[in-house]
C-alpha cells in the first residue's frame, strides 16, 4: 500500500547507511535479560571482527547485569535477523553477513535474568 | 453486554445541584465520588432536566451552563432547551 | 448566568448563527475553495446532515469559556499566593508535571494548529465552526497549562524549556511524531485520529483519573486546568463521535477507510498512553486507581459501549484491541523501567518505588508485578543502596512508527519482546509490535523518513557524539539538576528543606553514582 497524498509523495529513508559516516547500526537483543528494556542500538564499524565486537561493544554494554560474568557470548546461541547464525570471531561483521540495521539475538542458555524473572 | 453512559463533574458547589437533579430523575444511576470529581453512570441513558435543575437552584438555568462544570461524558448527546440526554441506542 | 431574552430556541439559534452565516459560492468553484476535501476517498453527499449536538454558537461559546477561565485563574492565583507547591504530597509528583509540560502541552498547541487547518478545509459550515471552536480551545489548553506550571518552574528543575525539548528530546519524539503523523494526514483522517480515536476513546485516561490523582496529591492548580481542559473535551468528544457517525452515514464506501483509520489511531494512541500509565502507577505518590483499573473503566467499559453502538455502521472494535487490553498489566512497569535506566537523558527524575508502593503494585497487578517486575526493581533498589545506581549506557532500539524503544512484550509470553522486523525497498525496519508494523506497511513512505532520535545522535546531527553533550547542548537539560535519580537530586534536597528535614542521610551518599 502507499500513502494517499495530494502530490507524488516520496522520501528518501532517513537512516540509510551512507548517513552514518562509514559506520553502521547494529541491534542486539539478549533474551531473558529485560533489565535492559529493549535491544541495544549500537554504532559499529563494518570491518571490526565479531570477536572485537563482543569484547569491545557487547560486553561493556551488558557488564552491569548480574548474569554478565557467567555469559559466554561467543559460545551462545545466535540469530541474525531471525535466522540461525554461527559467528566467526575472527571474521569482520561485514563478512559475517551483518549489514546495516541488522539485529542479532544472543541466547545464553541457563541464564534467565534476575532471580529467573527474565529481567 | 452492559452499555453504560456516564458523565463526570468537578466536585464543586454547582455540581452538587446537578448531581442531586440527576439522581432524582435517574433513580437507577450510580453516583461515584472520586478525588475532586463526581462520576455518574447508568445503563443506556442519563437525562438532566432543566425543570428539575431550576427547582433545585431556585432560579432560571440554561442547559448549556452544565458545560462549565462537566469533565467528561460517554454516550450520544441529545441537547435542547429543556434537557441534556446521554444515550446509547 | 441566566440567559435572558430567549427569543430563539437552541436549535433555531444554532441554525441561524452557524448554517445561515455560510453561503454558496457563485464566482468560484467549490472544488477550488476546498481543494483538500476529496483526496482521501471520503464521499460526502450532504453536509447539511452534520449535527452538533451541543448546538453551541459563538456568542454562547465566548460566554462559557470566559466563565471557565475566570474560575481557573482564581485558583491559579490562590495556589501561587499560598505557595501551593509546598502542600503537594511529595516532590516526586512534580516529575509528572515535567513530563506533562514537555510532552502534553505542546500537543495542545499542535492540536490548535491542526484544527485551525482542517477547519478551513471542509465545505460544510457546521464542521468548520466546530473545528474553529476546538482550535481556540486547544490554544487555551496550551496556555493555561503553561501558566499553571510556571509556578512550579520557580521552585523545581526541568520545567525551563519545554517547547525546545519537545522538538528534540528522545522520548518526546513519541508524542511529537504522533501529532505530526495526524497533522500531515488529510482533514478526515485528522478528525478520525484526534477527535475520535484520541479525544473520544483515549483522552479520558489522561485527563480524568490522572487529574483526579493530581487532586489527591494536593495539586489544585493542575487538577483545575486538567478538568477545565477536559470540560472542553466533553464537547470535543461529542464532535468526535458525530464526525464518525456523519462520515459513516454519508456513504458505505467510507466504512473501510474509517475502519483502517480507527485501527491505526487506536494503536498509536494506546502506545502513546504508555507514558500516562507510568505517570499514574509510579509518579503519583498518593494512589487513586491503577492504570489497569483506569483502562478497564475508560477503555474496556466505555470504549466497549461505544464500539457496540458503532456496530450498526459496520464498524468493529479496533484491531489488536485484545493485545492492548492484555497490556494493561504490563505497560506502566515497562515504561517506568525504561525511564529509570535512561534517566541521564530526561528532564525529570526517576526512582524505585518504596516498599509500600511495591506492595500496592503487587496488589493491583497480582498476575504480573511480582513475577516479572519486582525482582528487577528490588535488584535496582539494592544496587542503588550500595552506591551503584543503574543506568543503561547504551542507546535503545526504537520502533520506526511509535518511536518508543522496543520494550513491549508478547501477549502470550511476557518474557519475550514483541519485536518485529521487515525489509522494505532494501532497508531494514524494526517495530515494537504487529500493530506498529502494520501501520508502516500501509504507508511506508510516511515512516521511512521518521526522525528517530537514537539514529540522529549516531548520525552526528545532535551537536555531539556522546550522550552528555547531546543532553546538555542539544536538549538543554541541565546535567546534575534536571536529570538522574530523584534521591539526592537538588529537587529532593529542596523538598526536604521545605519540609524542614535534613538531607544529609543516605540520600546523599547514594546520589548519582553512575553519573
Amino acid at each position: 500500500m502507499s500513502v494517499n497524498a495530494l502530490y507524488d509523495y516520496k522520501f528518501e529513508p532517513r537512516d540509510k547507511v551512507e548517513n552514518f559516516h562509514g559506520m553502521q547500526l547494529l541491534y542486539v537483543y539478549w533474551p531473558h535479560h529485560l533489565m535492559y528494556c529493549s535491544p541495544f542500538a549500537m554504532l559499529v564499524q563494518p570491518d571490526m571482527t565479531f570477536g572485537a565486537f563482543v569484547d569491545e561493544v557487547l560486553k561493556p554494554a551488558t557488564a552491569d547485569h548480574p548474569d554478565a560474568p557467567q555469559a559466554d557470548f561467543l559460545a551462545a546461541e545466535w540469530q541474525l535477523n531471525g535466522e540461525p547464525f554461527t559467528p566467526d570471531a575472527s571474521a569482520t561483521l561485514k563478512d559475517c553477513g551483518i549489514d546495516h540495521k541488522s539485529m542479532l539475538t544472543v541466547t545464553t542458555k541457563g541464564l534467565d535474568g534476575i532471580a529467573g524473572s527474565a529481567s | 453486554m452492559s452499555q453504560l453512559v456516564f458523565i463526570a463533574f468537578q466536585d464543586n458547589d454547582n455540581a452538587r445541584y446537578l448531581v442531586e437533579a440527576i439522581a432524582e430523575d435517574n433513580p437507577e444511576a450510580e453516583v461515584q465520588h472520586q478525588p475532586a470529581m463526581i462520576r455518574i453512570q447508568a445503563e443506556k441513558r442519563l437525562v438532566i432536566n432543566r425543570e428539575t435543575m431550576e427547582e433545585k437552584l431556585g432560579r432560571d438555568w440554561d442547559v448549556q451552563e452544565m458545560l462549565i462544570d462537566v469533565i467528561s461524558i460517554g454516550g450520544n448527546v441529545d441537547e435542547d432547551d429543556d434537557h441534556f440526554i446521554l444515550q446509547w441506542t | 448566568m441566566v440567559v435572558k431574552n430567549k427569543k430563539l430556541n437552541l436549535k433555531d439559534k444554532y441554525q441561524y448563527l452557524t448554517r445561515d452565516m455560510a453561503w454558496e459560492p457563485t464566482y468560484q468553484k467549490k472544488k477550488d475553495i476546498f481543494p483538500d476535501e476529496d483526496f482521501e476517498g471520503i464521499k460526502i453527499t450532504d453536509w447539511s446532515q452534520w449535527e452538533d449536538p451541543f448546538r453551541l454558537t459563538m456568542d454562547a461559546y465566548w460566554k462559557y469559556q470566559a466563565e471557565k477561565e475566570k474560575k481557573l485563574y482564581a485558583i491559579f492565583d490562590a495556589f501561587a499566593q499560598n505557595n501551593g507547591h509546598q502542600n503537594i504530597s511529595d516532590a516526586r509528583y512534580v516529575n509528572a508535571l515535567k513530563l506533562f509540560l514537555s510532552g502534553v502541552s505542546p500537543l495542545e498547541h499542535a492540536a490548535f494548529q491542526g484544527y485551525a487547518k482542517v477547519g478551513r478545509q471542509f465545505s460544510g459550515a457546521g464542521a468548520r465552526v466546530a473545528c474553529q471552536m476546538q482550535a481556540i480551545d486547544e490554544l487555551r489548553h496550551s496556555q493555561t497549562q503553561q501558566h499553571a506550571m510556571s509556578h512550579y518552574n520557580k521552585h523545581f528543575n526541568g520545567l525551563h524549556d519545554a517547547a525546545h525539548m519537545h522538538d528534540r528530546v528522545w522520548f518526546l519524539s513519541v508524542p511529537k511524531s504522533f501529532f505530526d503523523d495526524a497533522r500531515s494526514a488529510g482533514p478526515f483522517e485528522f478528525l478520525t485520529a484526534i477527535s475520535f480515536s484520541f479525544e473520544y476513546v483515549l483522552t479520558n485516561l489522561l485527563f480524568v483519573p490522572f487529574m483526579s490523582g493530581a487532586a489527591y496529591n494536593g495539586d489544585m492548580a493542575t487538577v483545575t486546568f486538567g478538568f477545565s481542559a477536559q470540560s472542553d473535551e466533553a464537547r470535543h468528544m461529542t464532535l468526535g463521535l458525530e464526525v464518525i457517525k456523519f462520515i459513516l452515514e454519508q456513504h458505505e464506501d467510507n466504512v473501510p477507510i474509517v475502519q483502517r483509520w480507527i485501527d491505526k489511531w487506536f494503536w498509536r494512541g494506546f502506545r502513546l498512553l504508555s507514558l500516562v500509565g507510568m505517570m499514574m502507577d509510579y509518579m503519583l505518590p498518593n494512589k487513586v486507581m491503577s492504570w489497569a483499573e483506569a483502562w478497564e473503566v475508560y477503555y474496556e467499559q466505555n470504549g466497549g459501549a461505544l464500539f457496540k453502538d458503532l456496530e450498526r455502521y459496520g464498524i468493529r472494535p479496533p484491531k489488536y484491541q485484545d493485545i492492548a487490553n492484555d497490556a494493561k498489566h504490563h505497560v506502566s512497569h515497562q515504561a517506568w523501567s525504561t525511564f529509570y535506566q535512561y534517566s541521564q537523558a530526561t528532564n525529570f527524575h526517576t526512582w524505585m518505588p518504596e516498599k509500600e508502593e511495591m506492595d500496592w503494585l503487587s496488589e493491583k497487578y497480582p498476575d504480573t508485578f511480582d513475577k516479572y517486575y519486582r525482582p528487577r526493581f528490588e535488584h535496582w533498589a539494592k544496587e542503588h543502596a550500595e552506591g551503584r545506581r543503574f543506568y543503561n549506557n547504551t542507546l535503545p532500539q526504537l520502533c520506526q512508527v511509535c518511536q518508543i524503544p522496543t520494550i513491549f512484550t508478547e501477549k502470550e509470553d511476557p518474557t519475550a519482546l514483541s519485536h518485529r522486523q521487515i525489509v522494505h525497498e532494501g532497508e531494514r525496519y524494526h517495530f515494537c509490535s504487529d500493530g506498529c508494523c502494520d501501520i508502516f506497511k500501509h504507508e511506508p513512505e510516511k515512516y521511512v523518513q521518521a526522525w528517530l532520535p537514537v539514529h540522529q545522535i549516531y548520525q552526528g546531527n545532535c551537536e555531539g557524539g556522546d550522550v552528555e553533550t547531546v543532553v546538555s547542548k542539544y536538549y538543554h537539560i541541565n546535567i546534575g539538576e534536571d536529570n538522574f535519580e530523584y534521591i539526592g537530586s537538588p529537587d529532593h534536597k529542596r523538598w526536604l528543606s521545605i519540609k524542614g528535614k535534613s538531607s544529609d542521610t543516605k540520600a546523599d551518599s547514594a546520589k548519582q553514582d553512575a553519573a
